[in-house]
């Protein structure tokens, strides 16, 4: 992690806050991410990480601050704008359409890479679309699931497809919101083999909870609590930092 | 007549029709507000409790009996859609619509079946004129609005003091929590949707007089109640009050100095523009 | 696989095309009238179930997008003596444009608020041809039959009048309605249409923008009203205010719901079956709204997938 000098900033947020009802969830948090990490945010329940994540993506608006990407202004773009440029979220619940085929999933996330004119919104290149969902469904390991309907895939098959309804939106900046949670161990394994493959081609930020994961995948780790930036820094300096035990006593 | 003489004669007319409005908007509102469904059959009762006062007047022992059967008679029929088509579709918003719809349409031609396409009149149980100096007045419309006071007073203490109303008021605020505690939600609802009905049924029953009974008459019942309602506020008792009174009022001026076809036009638009930029929609919890 | 899926598809609809097209050969007089009436209202239902079918927004005011289209071609035709082509196509953008406005207004609203909003302004849209009586001529309303000059077509004298031109207008306009809106389903924003109706915020978060989508469904939707609106009043000659009623914003979703929402071939189906027992009823009795009211509750509380949504269930996967 030492060639500062060859990083490109990604995103930064400047005193991002958010309010809900007079309480404050984040409060002025400047955030930055280097292209080609794999950030993971730890903190207790409630310490804004979500939140935090939500504003990045467009999800929610902030209360004040900004938020840049690529040194682009996109605090006042809105979520489906944000997608178009590379910033793309996944569910912390399963989100997918569980009516759907696997297959229109995927197709949902790849045809929005493939819509850039009026004409092409209105004919439907199968076979272009057929390759793009394809891919992405090999990526994340479920290359025959495309006929199934969503609802019926076991729970973590659910989650790789998310990750690969992600993945079809071609992202620059990748946010997965507890990516393991509810997983087996065989599973989780097999998802973080999955999150650094393909962090060689998109920067990554996480929200976790299993430091275990944690430990092993991130390249760096930022701690919130109380919607402040407690601590920051590799993962084996972020465990020895005393604020973070203090936090963390209770876990 | 005078302006003067017009105005008050509006005035006068727009405050008994908010009156009976009130009435039967209170109805659709405590089914609103306590279920949380839009029944749109409800005009079909206030139409169903008119047939019913002229049925009773005619042949079955006059108009003061009516004004008990009306709601009795009504009520229990809402108390039986309560509990063979709205607990079966689980009262999902839309279905529940789709359903109340149905009803509509086989309450209203049940009646033309049986009552016939007629618009048949009732004599008002009592006969008095005020004079004012401008013109005069049937003393029933003022006894309409006298009874419609009373009963409105009373569904305020039924709702404030009863039991019933205590469960009534647990439901609406949480559902899960007055079962919870040990509420019957099916029997609450079953009980507020033939509350409902009798409400605009009885109403149904007191305007007949002035206003004949007729088949079709519900429609028009339900469009104003839907204004009052949403105007008013969810489930909101002063709300609806109030709203009845805006809109009798105005309706009544308008009509009068206009015409009632651009006083119904002013008061569609008026709700529809409401609903749309109150933010929270119909139930306070669509949208974002 | 998806491939030959896909030929079935459009090899179904040409079918049901070209049947209608050989049926008015065969079918006494009186059927050949009935159908032709169907397929204009079908042309209705299949607008209705664009919004309701995919975009899963239920209106109960369509019947304003329905009449704008009949009086845009009957007063046009009335006042200013318009041929039915330049009046048609004024019936659809006059609808179209209804659908642009009401949108850009109510889409605020969703689920049951939509509902009355759309019901409400359609009720202000009714009372409306009520109340411009002297233009409108009310609920008496007017009838152009004569006003129209007749088409050509190869030499051809075609009147109105005529049955069979009857038949054959509104097959064009139903076999146009009924490709255009299997093609929108099958393309890239019918797809983005059913992900708004089943999840708004997954589709968000997906790089669409759900109103606009909304936006896009109620015009299309509108505007297919409008051209059923139109077509009816070339081929029956009378426009009322009676047609902007509450009644005519039911029709499309019992006709949708009968056939089967969101299935192409549903409200042709729902329509078809609708019309068929309300004519015999009617002729038995004048409570015939009876059968209406019934059909409506018994669909909605044991057979909410309506006919082809039941066969696409249980037989017909494929089925679009």
């Amino acid at each position: 992690m030492g060639e500062v000098a060859a990083v490109t900033r990604l995103l930064e947020t400047r005193a991002l806050s958010k309010t809900f009802d007079g309480l404050e969830a984040v409060r002025r948090v400047d955030f930055r991410l280097e292209t080609g990490e794999i950030r993971a945010i730890i903190g207790p329940n409630g310490a804004g990480k979500t939140t935090l994540v939500s504003m990045i993506s467009g999800r929610i608006s902030p209360t004040s601050g900004r938020v840049l990407f690529k040194g682009k202004d996109v605090t006042g773009l809105r979520a489906w704008d944000r997608v178009a440029l590379g910033i793309v979220y996944t569910f912390q619940v399963t989100s997918i359409f569980k009516n759907l085929t696997v297959y229109e999933n995927v197709a949902l996330a790849a045809q929005r890479r493939l819509m850039t004119g009026a004409l092409s919104r209105l004919t439907r290149p199968q076979r272009t679309l057929a390759e793009h969902v394809q891919a992405a469904l090999a990526q994340v390991g479920l290359p025959d699931a495309g006929d199934r309907h969503a609802g019926s895939l076991p729970y973590g098959h659910q989650k790789l497809l998310e990750v690969a309804m992600a993945l079809a939106l071609k992202p620059e900046l990748l946010i997965l919101d507890e990516p393991t949670q509810g997983l087996a161990p065989e599973e989780i394994a097999a998802l973080s083999r999955l999150i650094r493959a393909l962090s060689r081609g998109v920067t990554m930020l996480l929200i976790e909870h299993n430091m275990a994961v944690v430990l092993e995948l991130a390249t760096k780790v930022t701690v919130m609590d109380k919607g402040d930036i407690l601590a920051e820094g590799t993962p084996s300096e972020v465990e020895a930092h005393p604020d973070v035990q203090k936090v963390y006593l209770g876990l | 007549m005078s302006f003067e003489g017009h105005l008050f004669l509006a005035l006068l007319e727009g405050t008994v029709t908010g009156f009976v409005l009130a009435l039967t908007a209170l109805g659709l509102s405590l089914v609103f507000g306590v279920m949380r469904i839009v029944n749109v059959a409800h005009g079909e009762f206030f139409m169903l409790g008119a047939v019913i006062a002229w049925y009773f007047s005619t042949m079955l022992g006059g108009f003061l009996l009516a004004l008990v059967a009306a709601p009795l008679i009504v009520g229990g029929a809402a108390f039986l859609a309560d509990r063979l088509v709205l607990r079966r579709i689980e009262y999902k918003p839309e279905s529940t619509i789709v359903a109340t719809i149905g009803l509509l349409y086989i309450i209203q031609q049940l009646v033309l079946t049986v009552y016939g396409p007629y618009a048949r009149p009732v004599p008002a149980p009592v006969y008095f004129r005020l004079d004012f100096p401008w013109f005069g007045y049937s003393g029933y419309k003022l006894v309409v609005a006298g009874v419609s006071a009373a009963l409105l007073v009373a569904t305020w203490l039924v709702v404030s003091r009863t039991t019933l109303g205590l469960y009534m008021r647990a439901t609406q605020q949480d559902r899960e929590m007055a079962q919870a505690f040990g509420v019957s939600v099916h029997r609450v609802y079953a009980l507020v949707f033939a509350l409902g009905a009798g409400l605009a049924a009885i109403a149904g029953a007191l305007v007949v007089p002035v206003q004949q009974a007729h088949y079709l008459m519900g429609l028009d019942a339900l469009l104003m109640s839907f204004v009052v309602v949403i105007i008013g506020g969810l489930g909101s008792l002063g709300g609806t009050l109030a709203a009845a009174f805006l809109i009798g009022v105005s309706d009544g001026v308008v009509s009068v100095f206009f015409s009632p076809t651009l006083a119904k036009i002013v008061a569609t638009l008026l709700v529809a523009l409401v609903l749309v930029f109150r933010t929270g929609g119909l139930f306070g919890e669509e949208g974002t | 696989m998806r491939r030959t899926r896909a030929r079935a598809v459009w090899a179904l609809h040409l079918a049901i095309i070209l049947l209608l097209l050989g049926l008015q050969f065969v079918v006494p007089p009186f059927h050949q009238v009935m159908l032709a009436r169907i397929m204009a209202l079908a042309v209705y239902a299949i607008g209705y179930n664009v919004l309701l079918g995919y975009a899963g927004l239920m209106s109960l005011g369509h019947a304003m997008f329905f009449a704008s289209g009949m009086y845009a071609t009957g007063l046009t035709i009335l006042y200013f003596g318009f041929g039915a082509g330049a009046a048609f196509g004024l019936g659809v953008l006059a609808s179209a444009g209804m659908a642009t406005a009401l949108g850009l207004v109510t889409l605020r609203a969703s689920g049951v608020s939509f509902l009355i909003v759309t019901m409400m302004f359609s009720q202000a849209f009714y009372l409306a041809t009520l109340y411009f009586n002297e233009i409108t001529m009310g609920d008496q309303g007017f009838i152009i039959s004569g006003l129209l000059p007749p088409l050509w077509a190869g030499g051809r004298e075609l009147a109105f009048s005529d049955p069979a031109v009857k038949y054959n207008l509104a097959l064009v306009v139903f076999a146009l309605c009924l490709l255009l809106s299997l093609w929108l389903t099958r393309s890239p924003i019918g797809r983005v249409l059913v992900a708004v109706r089943e999840n708004e915020e997954r589709t968000r978060l997906l790089g669409y923008n759900p109103l606009s989508y909304k936006l896009l469904a109620l015009i299309v939707s509108g505007s297919i009203a409008g051209a059923s609106g139109s077509i009816y009043t070339l081929m029956f000659s009378y426009v009322g205010s009676s047609f902007a009623s509450i009644l005519y914003s039911i029709y499309p979703l019992l006709w949708t719901l009968l056939g089967g929402t969101g299935t192409t071939l549903g409200p042709l189906l729902g329509t078809a079956l609708m019309t068929y027992v309300v004519d015999i009823a009617s002729g038995l009795t004048s409570s015939y709204l009876l059968l209406v009211g019934a059909t409506l509750l018994i669909l909605i509380m044991w057979f909410p997938a309506g006919v082809m949504g039941g066969i696409r269930a249980r037989w017909v996967r494929w089925l679009p």
